[in-house]
């Protein structure tokens, strides 16, 4: 049984990484910390789950994976929306004016997804149950949770390289180390910083997308999601995407063999090693 | 003078508004208590609905398991006490960091303690929650008596009471040498340090203090509303705890009161008006934020200073 919970915390890890990966990078390079992020993954996972009612059954198979993207992009679109319309307020402004803008943007997408979906449970498992199931040492474990490890890790890998070879990712790390002199160099600041949450945005609805065809969408789905993601942020340390890995094993294997071993105190557990971690290194593991 | 207003409120308003209007009174309270944290000592605590749901379960729990001793006399001193219990130790490690990292600190610890009381349903009810009846006051019982008679008669004088008091010693404690030296902090924290004010011990004693009111207003929450759930620990109502000290101005000693009570209508409006209240509030939050940063007091407040300055 210890396989399917590894296995099971790496497939949480796998979400909470991608999750994490865009609040950390709305939080590096903009300094704003999105509670709305939850709510980009909800937005995320309806959209996904409504193109795949939609379309999934005539399309070949392939396609259906490739709609997951709809996920991302919806995500990415609202995300730019709320840039432009909302945050660009709060760049002057302090922390507690952010997290009630932010707080108010959580009330009003909560909602914006009642009009549009409407209360009800969207159902689309097509692609999990397209993949099958393998036998990993014994045991029967399904395919689709390893198809989402490996695009968690694409998506990681990508992220990297990006960050790092090319142009318009080492511009993000510039505003994220220091804004003030990315600025005096003459970095489009306004550009980059929408650009970075449009990235966030669509890392989170991408994770929302992909959890879909394991559980269906239903209000109030991003709150659990975005609690998780806060606490792999803090522990890993926010703006590290390093932490954000580290932290999002950390927090999945915790719930994977919590859950397996006392359910009841799992989520307890999880606060409390958060809070353990915080107290004494309130950076993060990784943090600055 | 307003206060005597007050106390005729009983005779004016239906059952459902007096209800209404004595929410708003225990989250004035509460305003009042999370207020000396944000307005005056400057941190903003994601997680003060740990505290009100201390205060609010310790009655609730007198209720289940000391059903002798539920009496008002005793409850609240319970509920302040545990209160002050859990903000004296989560205070102690939040206040030793600032910002993002305290609010964070207080969002983690008060969803520790939803999570705990969310999963031990055996003791506290879980998601279901515990009934509150109605207790004793001084040996006075009410049994018999329904909650609206209740609520509108002896209790709403109590609540009255416990507000007033509130009143007057939130009021003593900001104007006092403690409360400058909070404000010091607020505005300059290095600068507080260097002329000697003991910057870590003042903020974990205006923790305690904040923590102690907000739990007063819950434990005497209870007894309108009826009922405790889990949530009450939730980040999201500690966010209607800010969002409430917010909206009536946390420059201002009396804007958390006119906030709490704004808010309570204005969520009650809205959900009654729509399925969609949270858009409602959402949007007004928005608004709020971006147009009236010192809620609607400090709008008010500018607004008295112009017209002043116009007359002179």
């Amino acid at each position: 049984m210890w396989v399917v919970y590894t296995l099971n915390g790496l497939y949480f890890a796998a979400l909470l990484f991608l999750i994490s990966l865009g609040l950390n990078i709305i939080l590096g390079v903009m300094g704003i910390l999105n509670l709305a992020h939850g709510s980009l993954y909800a937005i995320g996972a309806f959209i996904a789950a409504w193109v795949i009612i939609a379309i999934g059954m005539k399309v070949p198979v392939f396609f259906l994976y490739v709609t997951l993207l709809s996920g991302l992009v919806l995500a990415g679109i609202v995300g730019f929306l709320m840039e432009k319309s909302l945050i660009r307020f709060m760049y002057k402004r302090t922390l507690e004016y952010q997290l009630l803008l932010t707080f108010g943007a959580l009330m009003l997408l909560e909602d914006v997804i009642k009009m549009i979906w409407g209360g009800q449970a969207y159902y689309a498992s097509a692609p999990f149950d397209l993949l099958g199931k393998v036998e990993i040492w014994g045991h029967i474990y399904p395919i689709y949770f390893l198809f989402v490890m490996v695009v968690a890790l694409m998506a990681g890998l990508f992220i990297w390289l990006f960050m790092s070879r090319t142009k318009l990712g080492i511009m993000l790390r510039a505003i994220s180390l220091d804004r003030e002199m990315a600025t005096g160099l003459g970095l489009d600041i306004n550009r980059l910083s929408t650009f970075a949450f449009v990235l966030g945005s669509g890392l989170a609805g991408l994770a929302g997308a992909l959890v879909v065809p394991t559980t269906p969408a239903l209000l109030g789905f991003g709150h659990e999601p975005l609690i998780l993601g806060f606490i792999v942020v803090v522990v890993g340390g926010l703006g590290s995407l390093k932490g954000a890995l580290v932290g999002s094993l950390l927090v999945g294997f915790t719930r994977s063999f919590g859950i397996a071993v006392f359910p009841e105190i799992e989520l307890p557990l999880l606060f409390l090693i958060a809070g353990i971690i915080l107290v004494v290194k309130p950076e993060g593991l990784f943090g600055r | 003078m307003i206060f005597i207003a007050l106390l005729f409120i009983p005779r004016i308003l239906s059952i459902h508004d007096l209800m209404l209007f004595e929410y708003g009174i225990t989250f004035a309270i509460v305003g009042l208590g999370f207020n000396l944290l944000l307005g005056y000592t400057g941190l903003l605590s994601f997680g003060h609905g740990a505290y009100f749901a201390a205060g609010a379960y310790s009655v609730a729990m007198i209720a289940k398991y000391l059903p002798q001793a539920y009496s008002l006399e005793i409850l609240i001193p319970a509920a302040l006490f545990f209160s002050l219990v859990l903000s004296i130790i989560f205070g102690f490690v939040c206040v030793r960091h600032t910002k993002i990292f305290f609010s964070i600190l207080a969002l983690s610890l008060s969803m520790l303690l939803y999570a705990l009381l969310f999963k031990l349903y055996h003791i506290t009810g879980g998601s279901d929650g515990l009934r509150v009846t109605l207790p004793t006051l001084f040996g006075m019982s009410f049994k018999g008596i329904r909650r609206p008679e209740f609520l509108s008669g002896t209790y709403y004088y109590f609540l009255l009471g416990m507000f007033s008091v509130s009143f007057l010693v939130m009021k003593g404690i900001v104007s006092s040498p403690f409360g400058k030296a909070l404000q010091a902090i607020r505005d300059n924290e290095v600068r507080a340090e260097l002329i000697g004010i003991r910057v870590r011990r003042y903020r974990l004693y205006a923790f305690m203090i904040s923590g102690m009111f907000v739990g007063l207003g819950g434990a005497l929450w209870t007894f309108v509303n009826g009922h405790v759930t889990a949530d009450l620990s939730h980040w999201v109502f500690s966010g209607e705890i800010v969002y409430m000290t917010l909206l009536g101005g946390f420059g201002i000693f009396e804007g958390p009161i006119i906030g709490a009570m704004i808010f309570t209508y204005l969520k009650l409006y809205a959900m009654g008006n729509t399925q969609y209240w949270m858009f409602v509030i959402g949007a007004t939050l928005i608004v709020l934020v971006l147009i009236l940063p010192n809620g609607v007091a400090g709008a008010v407040s500018s607004l008295w200073t112009k017209i002043k300055l116009k007359s002179d």
